[in-house]
This record gives C-alpha cells, sequence and structure tokens, in this order.
C-alpha cells in the first residue's frame, strides 16, 4: 500500500507514537459508543455520545482531513449534543422512566442483529480486493472550498434550503399553540 | 501488519465504521425511548460517516467528494435531530411521556 508504510514500527519512534494514540481514538469511540446504545439513563447516553463523537473526530483527523474533524466537534459535540440535552431537560421525566427493553427477546435479538451486520461488513471489507487510484488534488481545506462553490454548489444551495426548512419545521412543531 | 501500523489499512476504518453502525442499529432496536433512538441513529449516521471518509482517504480519485458528502451528512444529521427532538418535545406534551410504547392513538 503506502511506500513510506514501515512494517513494524517501534513503540517510540514517531509512527509508533502516532499508532498508540490512534488505538487510544478507537478505543475512546468504541467506549462510547457502548455507553451511548447501553446506558439506563439517557443523560449518560447523551455522555457517551459526546465521548464517541470526539474519538469519531480524531479517526477523522487520522483520515488526512482535519477540516471534517473540526466540523465534527463543532456540529455534533458542539450542537446536536446540546439540542438533545434541552430535548431531556425539557420532555424526560426520570422518575417515571422505565429502563430495560420492553421484551424478553429484544435484547439478543437486537445483540444478534448488530453482530450479523458488524461481522458481515468485516467480512465484506476484508474480502473485497481494493483498487487504489491516483490522486486528482491534494483534499486540502482550499480545494474543498473551490468544490464546493464550483461543482457542488447547487447541492450546498439545497442542503442549506433543507436546513432553513427544518429550522422552522421543528418551530412550529414544538410550539405551544395557544388557541388549544 | 502490526497493531501500531494500524492507521494505514483501509480495513481498520472500515471495521470502526462497522461497528458504529452495529452499535446504532443495537440502540435502536432495543431502546425504549425516543430520545434513545435518536442517539442511536446519529451513530448510524457517525458510521456511515466513517466508511465515507475511509474510502475517500484510500481508494477515491478526488479526497474533496468524500469530505463534501460528510459535510451533507452532517447538515442531514443536524436537520433530523431538529426535527426529531421537536417532535419528541410535541409527543411529551400530549402523553406526558417520552416512552416509544405510550405513544398509542393511532394503534388499531
Amino acid at each position: 500500500m503506502n511506500p513510506t508504510m514501515v512494517s513494524s514500527p517501534s513503540l517510540f519512534s514517531v509512527e509508533g507514537m502516532v499508532g498508540v494514540v490512534f488505538l487510544i481514538m478507537i478505543a475512546i469511540t468504541i467506549i462510547g459508543g457502548l455507553i451511548a446504545s447501553n446506558a439506563e439513563r439517557v443523560v449518560r447516553a447523551v455522555a457517551g455520545l459526546i465521548v464517541c463523537f470526539v474519538g469519531v473526530a480524531g479517526i477523522y483527523f487520522f483520515l488526512n482531513s482535519p477540516f471534517v474533524s473540526m466540523m465534527q466537534i463543532l456540529i455534533y459535540v458542539g450542537a446536536v449534543a446540546v439540542a438533545i440535552s434541552f430535548a431531556i431537560m425539557l420532555a424526560a421525566p426520570e422518575q417515571r422512566k422505565k429502563v430495560g427493553p420492553s421484551g424478553p427477546l429484544v435484547g439478543p435479538l437486537g445483540f444478534a442483529t448488530a453482530a450479523l451486520l458488524a461481522g458481515g461488513f468485516s467480512v465484506l471489507a476484508f474480502k473485497t480486493n481494493w483498487v487504489q487510484m491516483d490522486k486528482i488534488n491534494d483534499g486540502s481545506l482550499r480545494t474543498i472550498g473551490l468544490e464546493l462553490l464550483t461543482r457542488y454548489s447547487m447541492v450546498f444551495e439545497l442542503i442549506s434550503i433543507v436546513l432553513l426548512i427544518a429550522i422552522l419545521g421543528a418551530l412550529v412543531i414544538a410550539r405551544i399553540r395557544r388557541e388549544s | 501488519m502490526t497493531i501500531l501500523g494500524l492507521y494505514n489499512n483501509l480495513n481498520t476504518f472500515l471495521v470502526i465504521g462497522a461497528m458504529l453502525f452495529a452499535m446504532g442499529i443495537y440502540g435502536v432496536v432495543t431502546r425504549r425511548t425516543f430520545i434513545g433512538m435518536l442517539i442511536a441513529a446519529e451513530m448510524i449516521l457517525a458510521g456511515a460517516s466513517v466508511n465515507f471518509m475511509a474510502f475517500n482517504r484510500f481508494v477515491a480519485p478526488d479526497p474533496v467528494t468524500g469530505q463534501v458528502f460528510t459535510l451533507f451528512i452532517m447538515a442531514v444529521a443536524a436537520a433530523e435531530a431538529a426535527i426529531g427532538l421537536s417532535i419528541v418535545v410535541a409527543v411529551y406534551r400530549h402523553y406526558y411521556s417520552i416512552d416509544a410504547e405510550d405513544a398509542t392513538q393511532l394503534k388499531g
């Protein structure tokens, strides 16, 4: 694959330290995801989601994209998690919340489905022979900006309208109707 | 391929994306509350984004496409979270519960 890749970097070389940081990021992501999908209280699930997304931002950093990594922290950790926290404060009565799955079979069946999906996708990833192609640009922030405003400008405008309509729709749905 | 050189391998990122996706699916299936399902759905989208970014880094000829697509996924996820949370608040005002099994007015 990558010609600069060393086959077995030592722990105290630069590549080895980068590998250690990457393993830490994977651990943060997986632990946060497990908390987010298994915690009994919703507030703890949101905290796990934040931890998971910080780890995903670190993984994006390893994929040569510090811009998307920053956007991940700004949008998910900064906006979506805060919005979910507000919704919990507005709508989650902790004292009457029933915990646990709704049936005896839901937990094992859900776990079986998730394990089947993860295993299947992993086997698919390892079995396929991915063909690498030469890069036509460097994928820097400058090229992202140029392509966003030239090739993807229509999609950019559309996503802005989608966000505007979503915000207006959220306000309309959640407002208190005074006539009733 | 040693364990410290994992970050230079496409399969590592694909497995991470698959695990995020699977944890999200597990959360959607087993959660009782609407907010828990919404949190799990965000994790499904994060898994898809990790896959896009991995292919963008390792196999795609234009390394901008995956990043732009991931940005659009983030925007759509933010819109989905806004709409979903407002629906949760409206459901709570009506039923005084965010348990998915309590919202049964349309049940036959």
